[in-house]
């Protein structure tokens, strides 16, 4: 079975995997990311367009406000 | 006070990286006054400084600013309180709104840079700005502050050159202010970790 990471998390990857794939499979609604593929930053309207290849290293930032 | 009695609590072999450092602040509030005032400590060659804020009353309970400084911008304040604790920082403080057009210009300059927005919106706009521009300064961002306690779920997490402070959990709830001493902890993460960054020759 092919897989990616996503934070650390190991899932099973699929044909097509975009980058709002992986956040539904993650169950991650939150609005204000900073996503990294292989250590490359992915913008917003970037998401649907961009696949992730099996092994790929997604890292998901969810910025919260306050400061 | 000339700058020996300054650094005289200071360790020799330090002094000299620190003073040819130059650091970026984004956001002069809760997280970047409290930064400012520790680097401005440390003993930091230039800090530069951005914000477009006045400073308000409800701003008292977790930024370092006081009561006759309500209604000036908070830059200009900050400048006003750094130069009271220390005259070896250059400050260049920008009374402006950071923009993905600016930014670049005005920390082109910067060795490493520190986020200190108070809004997830402009927190992602600056990171993503930094990442896309200078992918290979580090950026040190805060996310998660909010609230009291729970010092145990506080952290660093990194990647590549992003590090991020904060509890990645935390969010602010509507209308209410995150709390003097978890945004000071916070702030004073990201401010140590300049000085890991610089002092233990990781850039």
């Amino acid at each position: 079975m092919k897989t990616i990471t996503v934070n650390d998390i190991i899932i099973d990857w699929e044909e097509n995997m975009n980058i709002n794939v992986i956040l539904q499979r993650m169950n991650y609604t939150f609005r204000m990311l900073i996503i990294k593929v292989d250590g490359k930053l992915v913008k917003k309207n970037e998401y649907e367009s961009t696949i992730v290849s099996p092994g790929a290293d997604v890292k998901v930032i969810h910025l919260m406000s306050g400061g | 006070m000339n700058k020996k009695e300054f650094f005289s609590a200071h360790d020799p072999n330090i002094i000299s990286i620190l003073q040819k450092s130059v650091i970026g602040i984004a956001g002069a509030g809760g997280l970047g006054s409290n930064i400012a005032i520790s680097l401005t400590r440390a003993g930091i060659g230039k800090l530069i400084v951005a914000d477009f804020d006045k400073i308000e009353p409800s701003n008292l309970n977790r930024q370092q600013f006081f009561t006759d400084q309500i209604g000036i911008p908070k830059v200009i304040a900050l400048l006003e309180n750094l130069n009271k604790i220390s005259t070896f920082t250059k400050y260049q403080v920008h009374e402006i709104k950071l923009n993905e057009e600016n930014i670049p210009f005005i920390y082109k300059d910067v060795d490493i840079m520190i986020e200190a927005f108070d809004k997830a919106e402009m927190k992602t706009m600056l990171i993503e700005t930094w990442l896309t521009n200078f992918p290979n300064k580090p950026i040190i961002a805060a996310s998660g502050l909010a609230s009291w306690g729970k010092n145990e779920l506080l952290h660093t997490r990194i990647i590549d050159n992003l590090y991020i402070c904060g509890d990645e959990q935390t969010n602010l709830q509507a209308g209410i202010s995150p709390m003097a001493p978890r945004v000071g902890i916070v702030a004073n993460m990201q401010a140590n970790l300049v000085l890991e960054l610089l002092l233990d020759e990781k850039l």
